[in-house]
């Protein structure tokens, strides 16, 4: 693509896009982002398995528990 | 703007990005209420869709939100959210490649040329609306947008020289989509 081809394909795209308008938003948005802010996270499903796996481990084994808090 | 209230930048900027910084929610809203006007603008001009560039300016300021210790006062706050808002923009329109419509009509009605037929610039804004976002982003920005290459490479978080490939990239494809098509531009 030479600098004319280049040129006309530059001017085809401007005058098939105009620039967007100026224009803010159209309602406050203040609200969702509240929305946002005040939803809580849930722990993440790895955390959850985790203390699961845990759970599982100390009510099959209770007598591996002092050696578990020993390396924690 | 129903609900917003007007603040304007004044002598405790400083300390409000410092507080907003530290997670302060006050100071975030305060710099949400200042800017979210500048940021969709900033969408508008990518996505082209005022309903897409409000839902992705409430996506990118939550972004904002939780990236507040990584931000640098210094740098300034608007470069910062253009530069989140960008991706999350470039995000967007990777998710919606299949479906993103660019409208002609807003250029038929802002700027009509008699000389140029409707059909050949449907086909070029459909042709241009089949570029890789990245590319299609910069030739925007660039070509239509006519926004300095610096300021562009800024928001992309690439060099200038950069920039000037990709606004490149982008025309030699569209011009050869157009080609295939069998309009020579």
């Amino acid at each position: 693509m030479n600098t004319h081809d280049e040129d006309r394909i530059r001017q085809l795209l401007k005058q098939t896009l105009a620039p967007a308008p100026d224009t803010g938003p159209s309602r406050d948005l203040w609200p969702s982002i509240l929305r946002r802010l005040d939803a809580r996270p849930s722990p993440p499903w790895f955390d959850w398995a985790l203390a699961a796996g845990l759970a599982l481990f100390i009510a099959l084994f209770p007598t591996a528990i002092p050696l578990f808090l020993y390396y924690l | 703007m129903a609900g917003s209230v007007e603040i304007r930048p004044g002598p405790h900027s400083q300390e409000v990005l410092q507080a907003f910084r530290h997670g302060d929610q006050a100071s975030f809203e305060m710099l949400f209420r200042l800017y979210q006007s500048a940021v969709h603008r900033w969408l508008l001009r990518i996505v082209r869709n005022s309903a897409t560039a409000e839902d992705l300016t409430v996506e990118t300021f939550w972004r904002i939100y939780r990236a507040h210790a990584r931000f640098d006062p210094e740098r300034g706050f608007e470069a910062w959210a253009r530069t989140i808002a960008t991706h999350v923009a470039l995000d967007w329109l990777r998710a919606h490649k299949q479906e993103t419509e660019l409208p002609v009509d807003l250029a038929a009605q802002q700027r009509p040329d008699p000389g140029i037929a409707f059909e050949i610039r449907e086909k070029t804004a459909a042709a241009f609306a089949r570029l890789p976002p990245r590319l299609r982003v910069a030739a925007l920005l660039s070509v239509v947008e006519e926004l300095p290459h610096k300021e562009i490479a800024a928001a992309l978080s690439i060099s200038v020289a950069a920039v000037k490939l990709r606004v490149f990239r982008a025309l030699r494809l569209l011009r050869k989509d157009l080609l295939k098509q069998g309009i020579t531009p």
